[in-house]
């Protein structure tokens, strides 16, 4: 198969970027997305040009640092998957396919494709976590939990903070992603003791850094690779007022 | 001359880890206070190490190549975590698991080390538990458990095929309520490119700014090693793009010796190569073989047939199956340990019953479980492996079986360290699948994660004390000693040395070629010829690479080629490493299988009385050969008996 790419190139955060046009030739379906910008960087690399630089890690869906904008969805059109998980049987021979890099204010180009993506660090740092310190913890059967709630928790635990729901978003809000750890630990009584801060802390952080209001779009969930479910927002919304009530009283 | 000293404790096996703790030195929390401790890494040993050091109030810097903590590669793991805590109630116990991880290293692990491993192996689910990691449960409200490969319980604690993910998550929670707190300091896109020893110990390190290419010098009382395994000497593996030899390679050349470098283990079950340009390979969970049936056809028509389309698997009956595992090795069948699994894989695609577009593949088939269960059952098990095999493949595995094939997954081998963790390099530790380890020549499936956590939480955070109490005295470094300003020259130097070579090849021509050369003479089974083979072969290509290795771009910038060719530099080295071990160990044991020692069946013929040994080896200088130090192992609480599965 036969491509032609149109890629974000920007040198470095500071400087205006712009697309630049390129082609890559006899690409088989099998091949990843991520494997085709290989084929292409060694190209580049043979002519003497740099490579077009982008994130990518574990390539199996689950480390979260690939990212890329691609033809208008952020890992691509196709669903609930990364954007490392993608294949070219999905393009069509010949297609041309434009390539971004996720864009959102909190999330500033580093170079090419690749984003500081800070921001989301620095929202768990505020509180997504239990303080429990290492040692002295009960035996873990103490506390029963429910299948369904484990199960609930573990679907918004699946996140991994790639960041493609700001990307999604409109209004560049990070709800989602801040939503699926707030709901994960609201939905289990480790989390409990903490939940009111956890969550006025983590939404304070996000407002800090800048990104923006939901406005339940669900453009995010669309995107999400995956499939965080809205309602997690729900669920911080709901923390969110019982949390202000109480702390007003 | 370094001489090896393991400095295990006095007593009984189920008694020395507490004697240790008896005894040992600690830092009072003041002293704490005025102590530096860079850790290298942020997977489930680093970041659960960072965490617990900046709880007990040290500061620490902590250090990793990716933009986030959070994306270390521990965050792929699948499968599960093992643990004594016996709810199954199936008869587990903290020696059974002990027991079961020895033999399954095939005897060539330190005993005082596993056992104080599985003795701690509860108390990670536990600190798990309470930091909300949401592991399978059962409809009555408690944890689940599934069994694993190379034991007869069910001790693996798992959350659905997320596991890696849900137990880094935990740890990295920790880890930023320490950076929030200020107790750690998270420097994220910093690669360490060498290790700063001064007057004998180890007192910081040199790292790159990978977004402006700047080299910075950072000082403390102690350093740890969390940077992982070096699978990608193959090219080819499960690890992550970046995952790298660099750190562990650095500390080896100022001094700590490497144990076992040639211990790799090649996981049975990943999706087979698919082409050239594949950049890695993607594993599908051990826990799969919990339910899945190993098979390949019987007869080599129904191979032909099978390949050019005339038949689906399907329509092969029960009798023109040849389900091997279950044939060789009655009592564990599917579930025999993962070199067991891959060689005979292996052994049946050599024979010509492989399947597949290459031949170079096995059927992995869960039709008699979905039948047996349900569908439901099995999606709700293993629904996003499937989905993940259906992504990469394109085909349906509740429909026809997948098809898979051993790839390289971790490496046993690493940085040789003592029953402290600390390194033959005073204030130098190694921790998680850094270190030589406790998995001897082949580790058991969910064991990695077990041994991370164990390492991070509850052993490196005592027994670093012992190191530690007696440098309160000893004020902060300062990174103007000429130590640091040396080894930033050097570092400086070789940076540039790459930048200059301005040759005609990328960087990934040269990786893929050492890759095929590992993979076909150190890989899954090893003879002196190819062995003495890859040693030269190994050489010439470091030459050429030297000579001829074209990177584009800046020093001074972002450079993602220079970034793999400097860790592609040390790759090259390493493989040399890994060659001369396999020469030198004259027997099969575990992941290490030598040709010229099997049994008549095809197993693998351990030589104990030659070989219950660790080699260590030691780096001798630039263009020297290095020299091989042995560790005696000594088996106590163990009989050490052929390892049969059968
Ligand atoms: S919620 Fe989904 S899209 Fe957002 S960071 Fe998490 S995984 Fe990525
Ligand atoms: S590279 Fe890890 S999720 Fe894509």
């Amino acid at each position: 198969m036969d491509f032609k790419l149109k890629i974000w190139k920007q040198k470095n955060a500071g400087s205006k970027g712009k697309f630049v046009n390129y082609e890559v030739k006899g690409i088989s379906s099998d091949t990843s997305f991520l494997e085709m910008l290989d084929i292409l960087n060694e190209d580049l690399i043979y002519k003497g040009e740099e490579p077009v630089v982008f994130d990518h890690d574990c390539r199996e869906g689950i480390c979260g640092m690939c990212s890329l904008y691609i033809n208008g969805y952020a890992h691509g059109p196709d669903a609930a998957i990364t954007t490392c998980q993608l294949h070219m049987r999905k393009f069509k021979d010949g297609a041309t396919i434009t390539i971004e890099p996720f864009r959102a204010r909190p999330f500033p180009v580093i170079k090419d494709l690749m984003i500081d993506r800070t921001a989301l660090d620095t929202m768990i740092q505020a509180g997504g976590y239990t303080s429990a310190k290492t040692g002295g913890v009960p035996d873990a059967n103490a506390i029963l939990i429910s299948k369904e709630n484990s199960d609930l928790a573990m679907d918004a635990a699946s996140c991994i903070g790639c960041g493609a729901c700001v990307a999604s978003c409109k209004n560049a809000s990070a709800m989602l992603f801040v939503s699926a750890k707030v709901s994960q630990l609201a939905l289990l009584p480790q989390g409990k003791p903490e939940a009111a801060e956890r969550v006025l802390n983590m939404v304070a952080a996000m407002d800090e850094a800048g990104f923006g209001n939901c406005t339940n779009t669900g453009a995010c969930e669309a995107e999400c690779p995956k499939e965080i479910k809205i309602t997690n927002i729900a669920r911080l919304n709901r923390e969110y007022f019982s949390a202000s009530f109480a702390s007003e009283l | 001359m370094v001489k090896l000293n393991s400095k295990i404790p006095e007593g009984p096996i189920e008694k020395k880890w507490s004697n240790y703790k008896d005894q040992q030195s600690l830092v009072n929390p003041a002293n704490k206070r005025k102590i530096d401790i860079i850790v290298v890494g942020t997977g489930l040993a680093g970041a659960s190490a960072a965490a617990s050091l900046g709880e007990l109030g040290f500061n620490v810097k902590n250090f990793c190549f990716q933009d986030s903590p959070r994306r270390a590669h521990s965050i792929a793991a699948q499968g599960g975590i093992n643990a004594a805590k016996n709810y199954p109630n199936d008869g587990d116990t903290v020696y059974r698991l002990f027991y079961d991880t020895v033999k399954g290293g095939d005897y060539r692990a330190r005993e005082s080390n596993v056992y104080r491993l599985a003795e701690v192996s509860n108390n990670i689910i536990d600190q798990c538990i309470a930091q909300g990691v949401p592991f399978a449960r059962e409809y009555s409200g408690l944890l689940d458990n599934r069994s694993f490969g190379g034991a007869q319980v069910s001790r693996t604690f798992y959350a659905r095929g997320q596991t890696g993910q849900q137990l880094l998550l935990g740890a990295y929670g920790a880890l930023s309520k320490e950076i929030k707190k200020g107790s750690v300091k998270m420097y994220t896109r910093h690669e360490m490119l060498d290790l700063v020893v001064v007057e004998g110990r180890a007192r910081g390190i040199i790292a790159r700014n990978l977004i402006n290419g700047e080299l910075e010098r950072h000082a403390a009382h102690a350093v740890v090693i969390a940077t992982g395994g070096y699978g990608n000497v193959f090219f080819l593996s499960t690890n992550a793009m970046g995952s790298n030899v660099t750190a562990v390679w650095k500390v080896f050349k100022k001094g700590s010796f490497f144990g076992n470098p040639s211990f790799t283990q090649i996981h049975p079950t990943c999706i087979p190569v698919h082409g050239d340009f594949q950049s890695k390979l993607t594993l599908m969970s051990e826990s799969l073989r919990n339910d899945g049936r190993i098979w390949v056809p019987r007869k080599k028509e129904d191979v032909a047939r099978l390949k050019n389309g005339e038949i689906k698997p399907k329509d092969l009956s029960e009798e023109e199956r040849d389900y091997y595992l279950e044939r060789r090795y009655p009592a564990f069948g599917n579930l025999v340990p993962r070199d067991v699994a891959s060689r005979a894989a292996k052994e049946r695609c050599d024979a010509g019953y492989g399947v597949g577009e290459t031949g170079l593949a096995v059927y992995l088939d869960f039709e008699s479980a979905i039948e047996r269960l349900g569908k439901d059952v099995i999606e709700e098990r293993y629904g996003n492996l499937f989905q993940m095999y259906q992504k990469i493949v394109d085909e349906n595995p509740y429909e026809t079986p997948m098809m898979i094939y051993p790839a390289v997954h971790y490496t046993m081998g690493g940085i040789w360290v003592d029953y402290e963790l600390q390194t033959t390099i005073p204030g130098l530790f190694a921790i998680g699948e850094a270190n030589f380890s406790d998995h001897g020549a082949n580790r058991l499936g969910a064991s990695a994660l077990m041994q991370g956590l164990a390492d991070g939480y509850f052993v490196l955070p005592y027994t670093i004390q012992s190191y530690l109490s007696d440098q309160i005295g000893v004020p902060r470094f300062s990174t103007e000693l000429p130590e640091f300003a040396e080894a930033e020259k050097q570092t400086k130097e070789q940076l540039e040395k790459l930048m200059s070579i301005k040759g005609k090849n990328s960087v990934d021509h040269f990786h893929k070629l050492l890759g095929k050369i590992m993979w076909e003479y150190v890989g899954m089974s090893r003879n002196k010829k190819g062995l003495l083979h890859a040693i030269t072969a190994i050489k010439e290509l470091r030459e050429e690479f030297w000579k001829d290795v074209r990177i584009p771009g800046e020093i001074n910038d972002l450079n993602t080629e220079l970034e793999k060719a400097a860790r592609l530099a040390d790759f090259l080295e390493l493989g040399e490493l890994m060659a001369r071990d396999g020469l030198d160990r004259e027997e099969s044991c575990g992941g290490h299988f030598r040709e010229e020692y099997q049994t008549k069946e095809g197993e693998a013929l351990r030589n104990d009385k030659n070989f219950t040994f660790v080699s260590a080896w030691e780096y001798m200088g630039e263009g020297k050969e290095p020299k091989l130090n042995k560790e005696k192992l000594e088996y106590e609480a163990i009989e050490v008996k052929q390892r049969n599965y059968k």
